[in-house]
């Protein structure tokens, strides 16, 4: 036993005294940081460090079963759910991986952010990371569009639409987003390359950069109010902080780094088995057009921004603000590099941040949701409410045909199902009269198609007749108040007679009574 | 021990003391540095020309990727209905699989005029579906529609979907496809509307 230990620091020796390692590592490992570091807050960087090299990991592992051809990569993905032992489990961690990586670093960056932690001398890290969020993010599409499936193709297809705006070039860039013409095989090549070589090599030598800063300037001190950051001062009063205060970073605050890495790192796991690998959905096939391409969690906000933009605006949009957004992010450590740290005295920055995290809470979950999108099915799919229609006369019976052969229940639900697009018709006759419902029907308007040229005058007549029914028992149909008055005093200069012919006309009577 | 240390430390010999006092001699060894970075500078332009152009290749005129490609007989196609028909990418690799399978509407309007409609959204390019029973193009993405002309109906997009040029040779429908149309490349295949009845078609 005594041997084999000797042994054992020998050959340490050998190695130390050629490799020369001990110095530096010792350095960096048993470097004082400020006793209040040692938090629960500061374990978010180095779970993203931890995620990546999992990435890197499981990356290699499916490299070894994946096909980067756009004909084959499809059935090599079906071969890793199906038929390679677990292959399943490790594209789940690597698909979940992902999801976590990106969601860590988001975090991360909002702790950053609140903690005052870019500013002097952290300024360029803050910048590095920028650019580390940004290459996540690539990495997040570009992952996305080799699990070659439907949604991996119109992806690209929106991409290429996207950057088709561009003036002058716009048509050059997307030959050269897609490799070639349409999307194909050159598409899936360059995109493998990207995820595979371009990106994690950017990635790991910005990693590299980032985190020897951590080490070289210290991990930020906790924020307190009323301490403000002087770039004449600041580097003295931190020195003071760590000898004073300091205890070494292994194994002071360094557990909780690895605890918290190795629980994120079962959360990535535990998510792979329960809810497993992330499709492929169907064949990149284009000429299969029952399809409804979504993006990926991530970028579903994008999507949602999409198609609440009027038209005119998009295309600037889409060219200036996500530029203007980085210049923003690379801004701020040279727009606030002094002054407080503490989020108790900086209020702009926790609104920032709650304002962007809320207004991307409520674009996910659009986006989730897409209330924008018609409901290609919905016109067959969904019978209406028997109750609408039960004593309803031939002609609303004839109405409620053209409604739903129509496709108008695409856009247009009634009891609760149907599209979204357009407004819900249940009491639709109790905001538009008779005249008011034929004219939106035959000039359509705001997001409606109009329908004049593809209705013949009797069908419109019959889908009239339906909406005017569908309102509330309890409420009557909206109706034309001159021509109310003016059928009413027909009524009265001829007693006899009945007054109004219409249904409508009959149940609003009493109350137009003096 | 102090003796050992001084030849470490050696007094500056007679060539560096000139060195840094006569800067002519220094610079021959600054000159042949400097003179080797030039060196791998011409190398290094040399080398990135070929590279930009191998990166570059994929950026080329839209004409040199269409070709005339057949939809099949017209008679496939009846007068006053839209159909959907199939065709191969005409450029194509052997390794694009179903990549290269692309749809487009055929539109016959009359007995020798057709319109023939891109499946792509002019707003983002997802599929766009046609319903016969309401003559209406749907985009399952963001809800653009559009009229059986082709015409945009309402939602985001900014203008009518994408046609592609077409011709009759001896009973076969032909189209001149080879492309993704977008915003950028499809301004020479139509003329770019929102108003219906617009379109521009070789016969």
């Amino acid at each position: 036993m005594q041997r084999m230990k000797q042994t054992a620091v020998r050959v340490y020796a050998w190695f130390e005294h050629r490799l020369q390692l001990e110095g530096p590592v010792k350095e960096a490992v048993l470097h004082q940081v400020p006793r209040n570091t040692a938090s629960w807050w500061y374990v978010f960087g180095s779970a993203a460090f931890t995620l990546l090299f999992l990435q890197i990991f499981t990356g290699i592992l499916l490299a070894l079963v994946y096909v980067p051809s756009a004909g084959e990569a499809w059935n090599s993905l079906n071969t890793l759910n199906h038929h390679i032992p677990l292959g399943w489990f490790l594209r789940a961690m690597h698909g979940w991986g992902s999801n976590f990586m990106v969601a860590i670093v988001l975090i991360h960056m909002a702790q950053v952010f609140l903690f005052g932690a870019y500013k002097y001398p952290r300024e360029l890290t803050w910048t590095v990371g920028v650019f580390l969020l940004l290459m996540t993010l690539g990495m997040a599409f570009t992952g996305q569009v080799l699990r070659f499936d439907q949604d991996a193709y119109w992806g690209l297809g929106i991409g290429a639409s996207i950057v088709s705006r561009v003036p002058f070039i716009g048509g050059g860039l997307v030959h050269l987003l897609l490799g070639g013409p349409i999307i194909a095989g050159a598409t899936l090549s360059r995109f493998f390359a990207l995820h595979v070589f371009v990106i994690p090599g950017a990635l790991l030598l910005f990693v590299m950069a980032h985190v020897w800063m951590v080490l070289k300037l210290g991990v930020n001190d906790w924020p307190m109010p009323g301490r403000i950051v002087r770039r004449e001062t600041y580097m003295e009063e931190y020195h003071h902080l760590t000898h004073t205060q300091g205890i070494p970073f292994v194994p002071g605050a360094f557990w909780k780094d690895l605890t918290f890495s190795g629980a994120i790192l079962a959360a990535v796991a535990v998510c792979a088995l329960v809810f497993g690998p992330f499709g492929p959905s169907g064949q990149p096939d284009p000429s299969i057009i029952q399809t409804v391409p979504k993006p990926d969690f991530f970028f579903l906000w994008i999507y949602t921004i999409l198609s609440y933009l009027p038209p005119s605006m998009e295309t600037p949009f889409l060219l200036t603000v996500p530029l203007l957004a980085i210049a923003a992010l690379l801004a701020v450590p040279f727009i606030a590099a002094e002054g407080e740290k503490s989020w108790h005295r900086r209020p702009v920055a926790v609104l920032m941040v709650s304002t962007i995290a809320v207004s991307w809470g409520v674009l996910t979950q659009l986006g989730t949701t897409t209330p924008w999108s018609p409901h290609m099915s919905a016109w067959s799919g969904d019978p209406l409410p028997v109750n609408r229609i039960h004593d309803a006369t031939p002609l609303v019976r004839q109405g409620a045909v053209v409604f739903q052969s129509k496709q108008c229940r695409n856009c247009h639900s009634i009891g609760g199902s149907g599209g979204e697009r357009g407004p819900a018709l249940d009491a639709v006759a109790t905001r538009l009269t008779i005249d008011q419902l034929r004219f939106k029907v035959v000039t359509g308007g705001g997001n409606m198609p109009a329908y004049g040229k593809n209705l013949s005058p009797p069908e419109i007549e019959a889908l009239v007749s339906f909406l005017e029914t569908l309102h509330p028992p309890n409420e009557p149909p909206a109706y034309d108040a001159s021509r109310r008055a003016i059928e009413a005093s027909q009524a009265r200069s001829a007693p006899g007679a009945q007054p109004g012919s219409s249904a409508a006309g009959q149940r609003a009577q009493p109350s137009l009574a003096p | 021990m102090t003796i050992e240390i001084q030849p470490a430390n050696p007094e500056p010999t007679p060539r560096d003391a000139a060195g840094s006092a006569d800067s002519a001699l220094v610079s021959r060894r600054w000159l042949l540095f400097k003179a080797a970075i030039a060196l791998n500078g011409l190398v290094g332009i040399a080398l990135a020309v070929p590279v930009l152009r191998y990166l570059l290749a994929p950026w080329k005129k839209d004409s040199s990727f269409t070709s005339w490609t057949s939809l099949g007989p017209i008679d496939a196609f009846p007068a006053g209905e839209t159909r959907l028909a199939y065709y191969r990418n005409p450029s194509l690799n052997p390794w694009d699989g179903q990549t290269g399978n692309v749809a487009c509407y055929v539109r016959r309007e009359a007995n020798r005029q057709f319109k023939v409609f891109a499946i792509n959204c002019a707003h983002l390019g997802c599929p766009v579906r046609w319903f016969p029973q309401s003559q209406l193009f749907m985009c399952p993405c963001h809800g653009g529609v559009y009229y059986a002309d082709g015409s945009r109906a309402s939602g985001p997009p900014e203008r009518g979907l994408f046609t592609y040029n077409w011709q009759v040779v001896s009973g076969d429908l032909q189209i001149d496809a080879g492309q993704m149309p977008t915003l950028s490349n499809s301004a020479e295949l139509v003329n770019i509307s929102t108003t219906p009845g617009d379109h521009k078609c070789s016969a």
